[in-house]
């Protein structure tokens, strides 16, 4: 069962990149000036991003060195222990609806301390691929259209980031 | 939102390490986290040219459009009070399709449009209609095919298996779609 899923794990990324390349070939385009002009873009993103992950790498690191995370970690534990989370990647579970960059800086702080493919870790990543920064993304929807109720759309996108990390968990559990 | 919690986060961390005797970590920990920026950013140099350069390919063909096709009948059963609305359906679930695809660039721009487009037919402009609660929650359910961005940090952390991770995701991101997509019919109908 694992080893049907890594294979399948691992045949996706070459298997897209085939099949968009194949399709790219069927409509004649031009492959390699394409790819070309898509990577070039791809630079600027990364540019606009340093920034950003310099100031978060900062703030989440001075959080945990200082013995802050460790302190909340042990505040919570009681109710993550209930759940059977593991109470290391509450900090994330906490931070991953509010902002991107954020729970981008404590996956990676919490994948170098307790190992990328140790449970904590794959939990860790699951999480990161799953959910999505709710609260950004109902305040871009909601304010291009100027709209104030919202008729409590933030607790169901909540509630499906909830169920989404719970999965996670039990997912990864089962998996290992 | 980080306006307040940056500075906070940072206040907070050099008091908390000033009582507790842990100023010396924190004082290395400054230049540690400056190296592990870099050192991420230097592996999403590569991914993120890698699939930009793919996607790149597939935005120039047709491929977008065909694969709305496939979506129709979800798009029916989530959007029931958009009927005839074609432009609507069409813009949702290109949307839709950019999310999967892993083009976030794409995505958003049609996401607005497809509000504004929803907005029109809106009968009370202030408050979320059924289908704009919907396509939201759709939205923030992460729905993708290839999760870039986690396999570019678990390469930066030299894992041993970086893609070994998009099975769960699937399923985890399928899971937490059901549940939004449950709650929000629930909340259609209870909420008006």
């Amino acid at each position: 069962m694992t080893s049907i899923i890594n294979y399948i794990s691992n045949s996706a990324v070459p298997v897209v990149i085939t099949l968009i390349i194949l399709y790219g070939i069927k409509e004649k385009t031009k492959v390699f000036d394409n790819f070309l002009a898509g990577a070039k873009e791809g630079i600027e993103i990364v540019f606009k991003m340093f920034p950003t992950l310099v100031g978060i790498f900062l703030a989440v690191g001075l959080l945990r060195s200082s013995g802050v995370i460790d302190l909340i970690v042990k505040i919570i534990s009681p109710i993550t222990n209930l759940l059977e989370i593991p109470s290391q990647i509450m900090p994330l579970a906490i931070l991953r609806p509010i902002s991107g960059s954020a729970s981008m800086a404590v996956a990676v702080d919490i994948m170098q301390n307790y190992g990328v493919d140790t449970l904590i870790g794959i939990i860790t990543s699951t999480i990161m691929g799953s959910t999505e920064t709710t609260f950004y993304t109902i305040a871009i929807y909601t304010s291009v259209v100027g709209i104030k109720k919202t008729r409590g759309i933030l607790i169901a996108a909540l509630a499906a980031d909830i169920a989404g990390m719970v999965a996670s968990v039990v997912i990864c559990r089962i998996l290992s | 939102m980080l306006n307040i919690l940056w500075p906070a986060f940072i206040i907070l961390s050099v008091i908390y390490a000033l009582i507790s005797g842990k100023i010396s970590e924190l004082n290395t920990e400054i230049f540690n986290s400056i190296s592990n920026a870099v050192e991420l950013s230097i592996t999403f140099l590569g991914t993120i040219c890698l699939w930009n350069g793919i996607m790149e390919i597939a935005k120039k063909t047709t491929l977008i459009e065909k694969l709305t096709r496939f979506l129709r009948p979800a798009i029916n059963f989530l959007f029931p009070d958009l009927k005839k609305n074609e432009t609507a359906k069409q813009e949702i679930s290109m949307n839709m399709i950019a999310n999967i695809l892993g083009l976030g660039n794409a995505a958003t721009p049609l996401g607005l449009k497809a509000m504004k487009t929803m907005q029109k037919e809106n009968n009370k402009k202030d408050t979320l209609s059924d289908s704009m609660m919907m396509f939201i929650v759709i939205n923030t359910a992460s729905i993708q095919l290839i999760p870039t961005n986690v396999i570019a940090i678990r390469i930066s952390l030299n894992s041993s298996n970086p893609t070994g991770i998009i099975v769960p995701v699937w399923i985890a991101t399928i899971i937490a779609a059901i549940a939004g997509i449950v709650l929000t019919k629930i909340l259609i109908k209870k909420v008006k």
